[in-house]
């Protein structure tokens, strides 16, 4: 700054890191506007992550496996406590549950293509179950969610696994809205309502309360399909201890648990960041209440939120997880956000890698619309090449890590592979502190 | 007919021989005894069978029906014929929560009470209450018809979207987005095959239509209180 003109030196301008420019932007579209802000996908805010753990590898006191050659297997099987037919897959990475009117269904088609080359499953979604995705999914998650969009006896039998939807990461709590821009003819027919009206998918379950009442509804659903299919319960991360136990008692065979970094198709940006977890926050927790049931291992855990990388996946299993689910970086990989669609992203007002206004159907990538000359730009054959392709590349990058710390699956990652790099982190993965052997909490220890 | 001891031969082995019944099968008529309030009796049905359950349900009684006719010689309990496709479910005494909660199909009859979220979220069903209905009953209801011969407790309708109510009585407090409606000729004509659908003597004239007045159909955010 240049001094005023009696030549005292003056003041920096310091911008406020309480209100900085993201945040009175957006007091200026709030006062402008009166509504608040809706978007998709998950917290974007910096939470303790997967980056904030380290592998400790191999050296004296660790034996290594040869990378490339020796044996380490991924594969997991999903359903053992119950059904009749659990699900065997090839890789711990499943693909998470996105709605047909969320997605299009050429991207719907893309996901099952993706999944069914990498051996894994995919799952369907808020509206109901469509051929493209059955079709093209050898493995398939059926969403069991309040709204009972699209629900019905037929596509329960032809489903591999049911999930019980009770929450998810980016809303616990919280319900869905899919805008009237979306809802074409074939949206409205399947969800039962007008075209072009905005459609609410309630926030709790019409027929059920509680886990009492919910252990009777798995019941009902296991009768229905003869007790063959897996049931899985889902929530987001709020109270893991807790909810995982509820989850047991009710009788799930698998918890999916969601952190607030995993994706929603639309939801107020307030709740997105606000509400829940950070999943790093979920994991051991989840791992003790199955522990505490003797269930660990026989009730099998899938965490998802902010999944991106085979070191991810292996940090996750590493705290006790026995699989993870990926959604947002699924969508990235059939091409969302890509910087090819740039100037369209600029015309939007937004930028590659910011794009979150998925409820508004303009997806330049043709993925998260339902408008036909868009969905033309997304080829789900090509698309699902590219899911394949990354789903190995997240495996074999799981395996390079597992193998360094000495593990011929990567189910036998364990917590004593891995360091935290900050406090929070250490806190809440009850991992010891980079070359310490202590974390805040640790029994025995004083904080 | 095929009797059926419950109590003997477990839920399991139930539900089993009713599912194994084809659209051809000569075994028409089920008799099922002591029920004792088991749940999940006789659900995932899909053939053209009469179940006749000779006492009181537990949860989901019919649950996701499809042709079968089931009828309960008692009361029902929480989520009878819940997202019913097609067929009939008579209940002959009260039914508990969330009776007909998201039916797609089919008919729903009621000779008792029903409790609280009768037809919430209902799809397409016909359900037809010889008596009153709980609270928050309607919620959501997105499609079908719904008769009442008694009266309606709070929030009757709440968030509705294309259902179609009928009440005789009182309704003790409408749900938000629900109004009063004019009962005109297409809905008497409507009305009247549902009465003798359902089994009721009602006369028509004496009923009161509600419906949605639409004004949460897209988002507005002088309706976000």
């Amino acid at each position: 700054m240049k001094d005023d003109a009696k030549g005292a030196p003056r003041t920096v301008p310091i911008q406020s890191a309480t209100f900085t420019n993201p945040i009175n932007a957006e007091i200026r579209r709030a006062a402008a506007t009166g509504i608040y802000d809706i978007r998709g996908g998950g917290a974007k805010r910096k939470v303790p992550h997967f980056d904030d753990l380290l592998f400790l590898g191999a050296s004296i006191s660790r034996y290594p496996l040869e990378g490339y050659r020796e044996k380490c297997d991924t594969n997991v099987t999903l359903g053992t406590r119950f059904a009749k037919k659990p699900i065997e897959l090839d890789i711990p990475i499943t693909i998470a549950g996105m709605s047909f009117g969320a997605l299009s269904g050429p991207a719907k088609e893309a996901l099952g293509r993706g999944a069914t080359l990498a051996g894994t499953s995919t799952t369907t979604g808020d509206g109901g179950m469509t051929e493209e995705e059955r079709g093209h999914s050898e493995k398939l998650v059926y969403q069991y969610l309040p709204s009972r969009y699209g629900m019905n006896p037929d596509d329960l039998r032809r489903a591999d696994a049911i999930e019980i939807v009770v929450g998810q990461g980016a809303k616990p709590g919280g319900g869905g809205m899919l805008l009237g821009q979306k809802i074409s003819d074939r949206v409205a027919e399947m969800r039962n309502l007008p075209k072009g009206i905005d459609q609410r998918s309630a926030c709790r379950h019409p027929d059920w309360t509680g886990p009492d009442d919910l252990e009777i509804k798995i019941l009902e659903l296991r009768e229905i399909t003869a007790w063959e299919k897996p049931i899985y319960i889902k929530v987001g991360g709020t109270r893991p201890y807790y909810d995982t136990t509820l989850a047991i008692k009710a009788g799930a065979d698998v918890v999916v648990l969601d952190g607030m970094q995993g994706g929603t198709a639309a939801t107020q940006d307030v709740f997105i960041e606000h509400v829940g977890l950070p999943i790093l926050a979920c994991i051991r927790e989840a791992v003790r209440a199955l522990q505490d049931q003797g269930l660990h291992r026989e009730v099998q855990l899938i965490v998802s939120g902010g999944i991106r990388s085979g070191a991810d996946v292996a940090k996750a299993m590493a705290m006790g997880a026995d699989a993870v689910a990926i959604g947002t970086a699924a969508l990235i990989a059939l091409g969302d956000n890509d910087p090819r669609w740039e100037a369209e992203y600029n015309a939007l007002g937004t930028t590659a890698g910011a794009y979150d206004d998925w409820h508004e159907g303009q997806d330049p990538a043709g993925i998260t619309t339902q408008d036909p000359e868009l969905m033309k730009r997304f080829d789900p054959i090509e698309g699902g090449r590219h899911l394949n392709n990354y789903l190995k590349v997240m495996a074999l990058e799981a395996q390079t890590i597992a193998r360094a710390c000495g593990k011929n699956h990567l189910h036998n990652l364990e917590p004593e592979d891995l360091c935290a790099l900050t406090m929070e982190a250490a806190a809440m993965a009850r991992i010891p502190l980079a070359g310490t052997d202590w974390y805040p909490g640790k029994p025995g220890t004083s904080f | 007919m095929q009797t059926f001891d419950l109590e003997a031969q477990g839920l399991r082995n139930l539900n089993s021989a009713l599912h194994a019944q084809s659209a051809n099968t000569n075994q028409t008529v089920w008799e099922v005894i002591n029920p004792k309030g088991s749940h999940a009796i006789a659900v995932g049905l899909d053939a053209p069978i009469e179940v006749n359950v000779r006492g009181h349900t537990g949860y989901y009684c019919g649950g996701m029906n499809k042709q079968a006719t089931i009828n309960v010689a008692g009361s029902a309990g929480p989520g009878v014929a819940e997202n019913m496709m097609s067929g009939t479910v008579v209940i002959e005494g009260d039914a508990s929560q969330y009776a007909g909660a998201t039916g797609r199909g089919g008919t729903l009859v009621i000779k008792g009470n029903a409790s609280s979220r009768c037809g919430i979220s209902m799809k397409g069903i016909d359900i037809i209450v010889h008596g009153n209905i709980g609270h928050m009953s309607a919620f959501m209801a997105q499609s079908g018809n719904m008769v009442v011969c008694g009266d309606a407790g709070d929030a009757l309708g709440d968030s509705l979207y294309e259902a179609r109510l009928f009440v005789r009585g009182s309704v003790k407090s409408l749900g938000a987005d629900c109004i009063e409606k004019e009962m005109r000729p297409e809905h008497i004509a409507l009305l009247t095959e549902l009465l003798e659908k359902g089994g009721c003597d009602a006369k028509p004239e004496e009923f009161k239509r509600y419906g949605s007045a639409r004004k949460l159909y897209n988002f507005n955010i002088d309706n976000a209180y």
